[in-house]
């Protein structure tokens, strides 16, 4: 019946291009363990960790070593085991290229582990043990954004569909297709994990149907389950959430809503993984596949990489540069960001390393064609938004819906002038959430000198009726001493 | 005619009772003035705070350009507010600085609790005889409790660059 269901509303997104794949599906190799692993302690923005051990510990494998301080952010285990050599301030994998505080853990070698704490029976536990078992795991999502995931099961308002994105739309990556034909078991059980977290009574693993090889394997592999493989067309952007449910369901979730709101959930496929291996395992999150990948490196693969690992130690696995390297991006070709350096280490987020020589082209002026709002696929105006971004007016940026661009890139690839428009929207959105922390630091601020203006007024008041009530007592004693004197 | 006087005077009734009734007790100008300025409570426009200084803005009394870590960007929001042109803040009532908050030399402090009483938010803890600190994350970087310090243990330091505050820029 839902089989039926799907097929009848089936239909696509607006928008979108066509892009060449340059996919190279290798086999996933495990590189020799890397002397020193980093952790940077932040997170993303106001996610923080907090450093649990000390300089001179000595952390096994699987250890925590860094906690969360919030049910937003997630605590870091040790990829292997070793001495914390120190903590201090390294580059991150960050767009802005500074450096913040990261744990240094120097591998002895061994890499021993602390004893696994398996669940065997996830049916049988609660849906909150099952839920804790996973932030304690420190399990993010894996599909780039890094939120927690453990947060996004909290399982309010109620859920329906839960769908497992194994779409993978953007050009170079191949870390998630390998992941599936190498553990397609693995993610199967993950997700009825999930499935079973969040109560959903359907589960839709979307593949995109340029990848014959995992679709298959995942079809095998749920053969016994409920849960459906869906192909979806190769359009990208067709991994993204709100793009992705309306492939499948035909429902188009408005500007500004959340897809959970409307009671779909959508996690990534290395998480589902990741899922598994902490509940039925009891392993945490310390390592994860990357694809590393581009003209600019000797032997393109996908890697199983502690997470830490610096991306050197990773460049030399593939061989080295070629004389092509110009620039090392994080992430795909359309959403990456630039790093400035080989020495940052891999992150949960980095599902990709792409090295590339630089394509620099001149920018023109703005022809007005239109085509980039041909391609959006949140069906926004890119070009109107630019020009209000471009003269800072930032209210009619959010009444254009600017916080409904997921960054897709789309709107870069089809300018005839080669405006870097996505560049300007994420000036526009850095701005605009400047301004509101800044508006909300002066309300506390103008609240806080309200209340100090209060209580001084009142220390006035109540200063004052004591000063009467003495007066009054003197005045009285006064009365009483001239009555004694007359007597 | 009588009937029309009665109408009237019953209107006149109603007005009268509803401007006592609906009569809006703070200037809504003046709040409108006030939500546009940073709330550092600093008086480097001469008055005592932001609110009196919105007050005077309100009253034509003080002139738009007088309030430093508002900056020319918050300039132009007043004067888009209130219709007028925008102009250069005024040197006198000094420059815009980047932002900044106040820190305490712990070695230094001997707990003398002068620095107190200034802060206009409550930023500052300690008592009598004892070390004091800046709550960093509640000061608004106004500066007044500098000169009370007879040991000038407080200094501004400038908010750190981090990853979290980093914004993009056209230049990335």
């Amino acid at each position: 019946m839902f089989n039926f269901f799907w097929r009848k509303k089936k239909s696509t997104f607006t928008g979108g291009i066509i892009l060449d794949g340059h996919k190279q599906v290798t086999k996933i190799n495990t590189p020799q363990l890397p002397k020193e692993l980093i952790y940077p302690l932040f997170l993303t923005s106001d996610r923080y960790t907090k450093a649990c051990v000390k300089v001179g510990d000595y952390v096994k494998k699987g250890q925590v070593i860094a906690i969360a301080d919030s049910l937003l952010s997630t605590p870091i285990h040790a990829a292997s085991s070793g001495i914390i050599s120190s903590i201090e301030k390294r580059l991150i994998a960050h767009p802005s290229g500074l450096a913040d505080d990261c744990i240094i853990l120097q591998t002895d070698g061994l890499d021993s582990a602390l004893e696994a704490e398996p669940c065997l029976d996830y049916r049988q536990q609660s849906r909150d043990f099952l839920r804790k078992k996973i932030h304690q795991a420190g399990i993010v999502g894996l599909g780039g954004a890094a939120f927690p995931t453990a947060k996004k099961l909290s399982g309010s308002p109620a859920i329906h569909t839960l769908i497992i994105n194994a779409a993978e739309c953007e050009p170079y990556i191949s870390c998630d297709e390998s992941l599936a034909i190498a553990s397609a078991k693995e993610i199967i059980q993950g997700s009825l994990i999930i499935q079973h977290i969040l109560q959903a009574s359907l589960c839709i693993i979307a593949i995109e149907d340029s990848k014959p090889d995992a679709y298959l394997a995942l079809l095998f592999a749920a053969k016994e389950t409920d849960i459906k493989i869906q192909k979806v067309p190769s359009i990208y952007p067709t991994g993204g959430e709100k793009q992705l449910i309306q492939v499948l369901s035909g429902e188009q979730i408005p500007p500004q809503k959340l897809v959970f709101e409307y009671g779909y959930i959508c996690q990534n496929i290395a998480t589902s993984f990741a899922v598994y291996q902490a509940v039925l395992l009891g392993i945490p999150l310390t390592e994860r596949v990357i694809t590393v990948t581009g003209a600019g490196i000797k032997q393109a693969q996908n890697i199983q990489a502690k997470i830490g690992t610096p991306i050197k130690d990773l460049v030399q696995f593939c061989q080295g540069y070629t004389e092509h390297a110009q620039q090392l991006i994080m992430g795909g070709p359309m959403m990456g960001i630039a790093l400035a350096s080989d020495e940052i280490a891999v992150i949960k987020a980095s599902n990709c390393l792409l090295i590339e020589p630089i394509k620099a082209s001149a920018i023109q002026p703005c022809i007005r064609c239109g085509d980039c709002a041909k391609v959006c696929p949140s069906e926004l105006l890119p070009q109107q938004l630019y020009w209000y971004s471009r003269s800072q007016q930032w209210d009619n940026c959010t009444d254009y819906n600017l916080a409904d661009c997921i960054e897709c890139g789309c709107c870069d690839v089809v300018c005839p002038s080669k405006i870097p428009l996505v560049q300007s929207f994420r000036i526009a959105k850095s701005e605009i959430s400047q301004q509101q922390k800044q508006a909300e630091q002066a309300a506390l601020a103008k609240k806080r000198f309200e209340n100090q203006q209060q209580r001084k007024l009142r220390i006035e008041q109540e200063k004052a009726v004591l000063l009467e009530k003495r007066k009054a007592t003197i005045e009285k004693m006064k009365a009483a001493a001239a009555q004694r004197k007359l007597n | 005619m009588l009937f029309l006087c009665l109408v009237f005077a019953l209107l006149g009734l109603l007005l009268g009772f509803a401007h006592k009734k609906l009569k809006i007790k703070n200037d809504p100008l003046v709040e409108q003035i006030n939500n546009l300025l940073p709330q550092t409570q600093c008086g480097q426009c001469n008055y005592i705070g932001c609110r009196p200084y919105a007050e005077a803005i309100a009253k034509n009394e003080a002139d738009i350009n007088q309030c430093p870590p508002n900056g020319e960007a918050g300039i132009i929001a007043l004067a888009n507010l209130l219709g007028k042109e925008a102009k250069p803040l005024n040197p006198e009532f000094g420059e815009q600085k980047a932002p900044a908050v106040a820190f305490i030399i712990e070695q230094d402090c001997i707990g003398c609790v002068k620095c107190i009483p200034p802060c206009p938010v409550d930023a500052i803890l300690g008592a009598a005889k004892q070390m004091h600190t800046v709550i960093a994350s509640e000061c608004t970087g106004c500066e007044l409790c500098i000169s009370p310090c007879p040991v000038d243990c407080i200094i501004m330091r400038p908010i750190e660059k981090t990853a979290n505050h980093w914004q993009w820029t056209q230049d990335v």
